[in-house]
């Protein structure tokens, strides 16, 4: 049986067969560029599946009903049944108006102190947290229920109003899972071009093993082997700095201060995912050098 | 003495090109020693390439070690490659390998350990002559001690059939005449050998060996083409 000395000295003779040392060629490099921007990739389509989830999850069962009144003295009336209907139906978890002053404080900003003054109409709104369900029936029961107190009476899901921003995250996480596809398949070609430079730069080489006896396998894992470990070298290089670039975007993204920005986060199991590219981009290298090899190597006798 | 080698009405072709060996016949008995001669030109490399497995006939039966290796399938190759030794006329040797290293190879092909290589590559390297000389790179050896690493490697792994295709074209004559020592030895072991040479006096000096001549790709005197009987008995 083969000691670890034994195996290792194999290793570094199988090494030695073909010329070049570590990150000699611009294969390395070529593949931290490209692992870089996968990582970036993934990370952003990660990233903004979590945001859209976080928000999905925060605005789904909730809904805001707007008393659109000019006479203050009906509105506060109106909104005040319209609470007592909304407290009293299963569809509804919680019901709470919203205080007048915090609704002029929020509205300070485009309004200014008019906003205070009551001269303005501003509508009453009441704050609905719905049960847990689908959120679009339930909405439109109540819708009917509002409707039956007063035409003045609006009902308007959360959802609807970050609609199509949650669109356009989820179309731009898709765009960053194209992009970790397309990034894959080139690497894959990369490799294929490398393998088969190197089958041809080496043809002598390749030419005395097989007369020696060596067998199409054992070539190519010669090939494997060499590519496998630039691919390493290249992928933990491009991951290295692609994690760098992630946190500094991450502490930017926090200091926004931005409830919607602050929702585009990694947890462990994105981290996960990430740490698996750079397996996958040396598996993926080795198996298509290993391909390409083989295919070379079997048009020969 | 049964046949090693085999050859029926072999003919070789390359593209559309006129033939380049035809109707090619012949038995080569294990443990004898042949020459295959011609001028240049008539072939005896093509020759030699089927022998040792580097390209396939046209037509015709080829059979090692008893078995047709024209049909045989691609995968099978390797295995019978390693029963032959081959001394390329150019050598061959990968440049960027020690000597040590180039000689080891067919024993590293054969999947042997690393720690039983030292001692075969080591006494290989004393055999030949160039034991204080093994870390040398193939560009720093003369022409006479690459040609003896290359003999070197193609007989460390004990090969049935060794062939060797004008091995002494590069080297001078008194290194000619060390060279066939060598064989001459390598066969008394029990190894075929088949040299192609037009070296008529090196031919001479190896008693009871037998020759073929070829003459633009045919056997030069199908019947008799093999001269003298081979030694099968009596050899020291």
């Amino acid at each position: 049986m083969a000691t670890r000395a034994d195996r290792r000295a194999s290793a570094a003779a199988r090494q030695r067969l073909l010329p070049g040392g570590r990150l000699a060629g611009p294969m390395p490099w070529i593949i931290a560029i490209m692992m870089f921007l996968t990582v970036l990739a993934a990370a952003a389509g990660l990233g903004l599946g979590a945001a859209v989830g976080a928000m999905s999850a925060d605005l789904a069962g909730r809904a805001s009903v707007q008393v659109v009144e000019a006479d203050a003295q009906v509105r506060d009336h109106l909104a005040a049944r319209a609470l007592a209907a909304l407290r009293g139906v299963a569809d509804v978890h919680a019901a709470t108006a919203v205080d007048s002053v915090v609704l002029a404080d929020q509205l300070r900003p485009w309004l200014g102190e008019d906003a205070l003054s009551g001269d303005l109409p501003v509508p009453a709104l009441i704050d609905v947290t719905l049960t847990p369900g689908d959120a679009d029936i339930k909405v439109a029961r109540l819708r009917r229920l509002l409707g039956g107190l007063s035409p003045t009476l609006r009902i308007e899901p959360h959802a609807a109003f970050l609609l199509p921003l949650a669109g356009l995250l989820s179309a731009l996480g898709w765009l960053a899972v194209g992009v970790v596809v397309l990034m894959a398949l080139a690497t894959g070609a990369v490799v294929v071009l490398a393998a088969r430079g190197a089958h041809g730069s080496h043809r002598g080489t390749i030419e005395v093993l097989h007369q020696m006896g060596a067998t199409d396998v054992q070539i190519a894992r010669l090939f494997q082997w060499r590519i496998g470990l630039d691919a390493a070298l290249g992928g933990a290089l491009g991951f290295a700095f692609a994690v760098l670039v992630i946190g500094l975007i991450g502490l930017r993204l926090s200091a926004t201060g931005s409830d919607l920005l602050g929702a585009v986060d990694l947890d462990w199991r994105s981290w996960l995912a990430l740490a698996v590219l750079p397996l996958a981009g040396v598996a993926l290298a080795t198996l298509a050098a290993r391909w390409t090899v083989l295919r070379a190597l079997g048009r020969a006798l | 003495m049964s046949a090693i080698v085999q050859f029926e009405n072999v003919g070789l072709r390359y593209g559309l090109d006129s033939e380049t060996l035809s109707d090619v016949s012949f038995s080569l008995a294990g443990g004898g020693f042949y020459f295959l001669t011609g001028a240049s030109g008539a072939g005896k490399t093509s020759l030699l390439k089927l022998l040792y497995l580097a390209q396939r006939p046209s037509r015709g039966v080829i059979r090692l070690f008893g078995e047709d290796v024209v049909t045989l399938p691609g995968k099978r190759l390797p295995g019978f490659r390693r029963r032959i030794g081959v001394v390329f006329q150019d050598f061959r040797l990968i440049p960027h390998l020690s000597a040590y290293d180039n000689i080891a190879l067919p024993l590293r092909v054969a999947g042997m350990e690393e720690g039983e290589i030292d001692a075969p590559v080591s006494e290989m390297l004393n055999w030949v002559g160039l034991g204080d000389r093994g870390q040398a790179r193939p560009a720093t050896l003369s022409g006479g001690e690459q040609q003896r690493v290359a003999i070197a490697r193609a007989v460390i792994g004990r090969p049935e059939i060794l062939v060797a295709d004008e091995p002494t074209g590069n080297v001078d004559a008194d290194m000619a005449r060390r060279l066939m020592v060598l064989f001459e030895a390598l066969n008394r072991l029990g190894t075929t050998i088949v040299v192609a040479t037009h070296d008529l006096p090196l031919m001479a000096q190896v008693t009871g060996a037998q020759m073929m001549r070829l003459d633009k790709g045919r056997l030069a005197d199908p019947t008799g083409s093999l001269r003298y009987p081979p030694r099968a008995e009596g050899k020291d």
